[in-house]
């Protein structure tokens, strides 16, 4: 037996941030009765650290250690910090949502780390075991914080719906493994696409794997048809855990999506391709159509969600290195613009009122001038209106999906778009031409979260008129 | 048919059975007592399979310790079986054909046209020495050690998950702690103070009442 003990440095950031969290979550059982925000400074601080120790071990080239069960490459670096990024954003916005929703736990913080966790071993996943355990870590630690809320029968209602079908999701994955287990004979990535690409895998086979995967990935996602879960989950959950949902594990989700079709599964790009432009038709008609009939706001975003989910896909589907850069791009700016919506919700909350119905907002412009200028940015950024980043973000997949040859796939997209365009100006015209119902002026219960959130929406329009900074990132680091 | 392929046919066959009824049984002690009998089943197939550990850990685990667990959890709790099955009939032509559906695609694929021994190479027959337990152990601690500690960490996050659903602290007004920082950081001014109060002195009373 030759044991060669593996390299630890390239996980580094995931071992300081699984040192971190456990022992955050021995302290805070210590520290929550004396000090009460303890745990939410410590929680940003870990952030922060692992931030930097990423950012200072940047690297472009791809290493793989502990039996090629772990990937760092570029790609993995970039989505990591903007998920540590998003998470700072998050949990800012959390706190006092928390405090006026009266269920401020340190378990929400330390949940939250863990299920970061759970997205950086996804993203970094290099073989089915290791993709299957981060996203499980993820999922279990998000459905509790759906249900944490014990005295608010929608949200057990959500967390139950979730974790049911996220455990149907799982099973129809964990099927399509097995099968590609059997077909391959291989667990690790680089030697499964090896296999295949040697022609040694019953076709039959495959693309019966490739189907169940394919399907569980679409629960995880929110893709139409099964996007049931989607619109009660983002409605019911406490709007802090709404904002959790919709954004960082989306990040989370493309990268195993990308893992394992463009690096697993290159050989079997004619059964998956398929597959995800049926996905992505059906996801962008409902995303563009449903919401329209929306009052509340949570929902309207969780079915625009689903809309945003079939533009994703779009880049994928065009299935070249380009394409991938495209859609992870789109990605990274539409997990930004869902802190941005959400976190405006989030922060507006107060005790005994969501905040979260399209009438909460009518005639904000004169309740609070600048806040409806930003939720304006946001939903513009949304509906692709340049010189908003959402506007690039969409040019690009249209772009990498036109260059593949699905220009009906584009037509389809770019009317979708154009339609939803009508949702997302009914928020504005609300704000600004309907009068309000209660004269009262509405404000973040703290200065500080007022400064966050116009920082965050005022980034969509400085990334805007800088797009390449952005798109760069995504084409440097894939193609 | 050789005795061993005869051994495999009924312990799938019982496994099978046993997962229908584990469905369609309306008491869910019988239930979880169906599953067990499926497990156990499972196992001997393991067993044939020469993958005596994972036979073995599938009854010590599930059968011994998951199962029995969840019959208590059954027995505690006092499930309204009739609600519980409310919707069964009505989603069961729904659902059968569902099912039926994806068994025939499975049956279309997984047949012996593409998972027979003319395809699959057949699999290695161990020496009687041979250790499975060893087998498994060495990749778990050595080519999956990272996977190995992710596992923990699921089991982790599965602890506080429990904990956090689970835990209600009764507010303080209906049970009264015992806060012992309070208690520690009590200095006693702030318990107990001297006020200095001028003596009150006592008026000599009245002739009138000396008298009486």
């Amino acid at each position: 037996m030759n044991f060669v003990i593996p390299s630890f440095t390239p996980a580094i950031p995931e071992i300081v941030l699984l040192t971190l969290t456990s022992l955050l979550l021995v302290a805070d059982t210590m520290w929550s009765k004396r000090y009460e925000f303890a745990t939410y400074y410590a929680t940003q601080v870990i952030l922060v650290i692992v931030g930097a120790l990423i950012l200072t071990s940047f690297t472009t080239e791809t290493v793989t250690t502990f039996d090629g069960s772990f990937v760092r490459d570029a790609f993995a670096d970039i989505l990591k910090l903007a998920i540590v990024v998003i998470s700072l954003g998050l949990f800012l916005f959390s706190k006092e949502y928390l405090l006026q929703a009266k269920f401020y736990r340190g378990e929400y913080f330390t949940l939250g780390l863990f299920s970061v966790l759970g997205m950086f071993v996804m993203v970094s996943a290099h073989n089915l075991i290791t993709l299957y355990l981060g996203l499980e870590i993820m999922s279990l630690a998000i459905y509790t914080m759906v249900a944490m809320r014990k005295d608010h029968s929608a949200a057990l209602e959500a967390a139950l719906k979730y974790f049911v079908l996220g455990a149907l999701a799982t099973g129809m994955l964990l099927y399509g493994f097995s099968m590609l287990y059997g077909a391959t004979g291989q667990v690790a990535f680089d030697a499964m696409a090896a296999v295949i690409d040697a022609g040694e895998v019953d076709h039959v086979v495959l693309s019966f794997a490739v189907v169940f995967i394919v399907i569980g990935l679409a629960f995880k996602l929110g893709a139409v048809p099964f996007h049931m879960w989607v619109p009660d989950v983002y409605h019911g959950a406490p709007t802090a855990v709404t904002l959790f949902i919709g954004t960082a594990p989306k990040i989370a989700a493309f990268a195993i999506l990308y893992r394992l079709l463009a690096e697993a599964l290159p050989g079997a790009v004619m059964d998956w391709q398929p597959l995800l432009v049926i996905l992505s038709v059906l996801s962008l008609l409902v995303g563009a159509l449903v919401p329209i009939v929306q009052n509340n706001l949570k929902r309207l975003l969780a079915y625009s969600g689903i809309g945003h989910i079939g533009f994703l896909m779009l880049g994928l589907i065009a299935a070249n290195p380009d394409g991938y850069a495209s859609a992870m791009v789109y990605t990274l700016i539409y997990a930004f613009m869902g802190l941005a919506a959400f976190g405006l919700i989030t922060v507006l909350a107060r005790t005994g009122h969501e905040f979260d119905r399209v009438d909460d907002f009518k005639g904000m412009n004169q309740r609070n001038p600048w806040l409806a200028l930003m939720m304006l940015f946001v939903m513009f950024s949304m509906a692709g209106i340049p010189p908003f980043i959402g506007f690039y973000a969409k040019v690009v997949v249209i772009e990498e999906v036109v260059q593949a040859g699905f220009v009906w796939l584009a037509v389809l997209a770019v009317v979708s778009a154009v339609i939803s365009a009508f949702y997302y100006l009914r928020v504005v015209k609300v704000m600004y031409f309907d009068a309000p119902q209660d004269t009262m002026k509405v404000e973040p219960v703290a200065r500080h979260l007022t400064w966050a959130i116009s920082l965050v929406a005022v980034a969509l329009l400085v990334f805007g008129l800088f797009p390449s900074w952005v798109i760069d990132l995504g084409y440097h680091s894939l193609s | 048919m050789t005795f061993l392929q005869f051994i495999f046919y009924l312990l799938a066959a019982i496994a099978v059975i046993a997962g229908l009824k584990m469905i369609s049984v309306k008491n869910p002690v019988q239930a979880a007592l169906w599953l067990v009998l499926a497990f156990i089943s499972t196992a001997g197939i393991w067993l044939i399979a020469q993958a005596e550990f994972l036979g073995l850990a599938l009854i010590l685990v599930y059968v011994g310790a998951v199962m029995v667990l969840f019959l208590f959890v059954v027995m505690m709790l006092d499930i309204n079986v009739a609600q519980f099955k409310e919707g069964f009939t009505r989603y069961l032509p729904l659902g059968v054909l569902t099912a039926a559906a994806i068994f025939a695609l499975m049956y279309l694929v997984l047949g012996p046209q593409r998972f027979g021994l003319e395809q699959v190479t057949p699999p290695k027959s161990l020496a009687e020495a041979e250790s499975n337990t060893l087998a498994l152990a060495i990749p778990l601690y050595t080519e999956h050690v990272y996977a190995f500690i992710l596992a923990a960490v699921l089991l982790l996050v599965g602890i506080v998950a429990a904990i956090t659903l689970t835990l209600r602290r009764r507010p303080n007004t209906e049970v009264l702690y015992q806060d012992i920082d309070q208690q520690i950081k009590t200095r006693a001014e702030d318990r107990f103070e001297m006020v200095k109060m001028p003596p009150t002195v006592e008026q000599p009373l009245p002739e009138k009442e000396k008298e009486e």
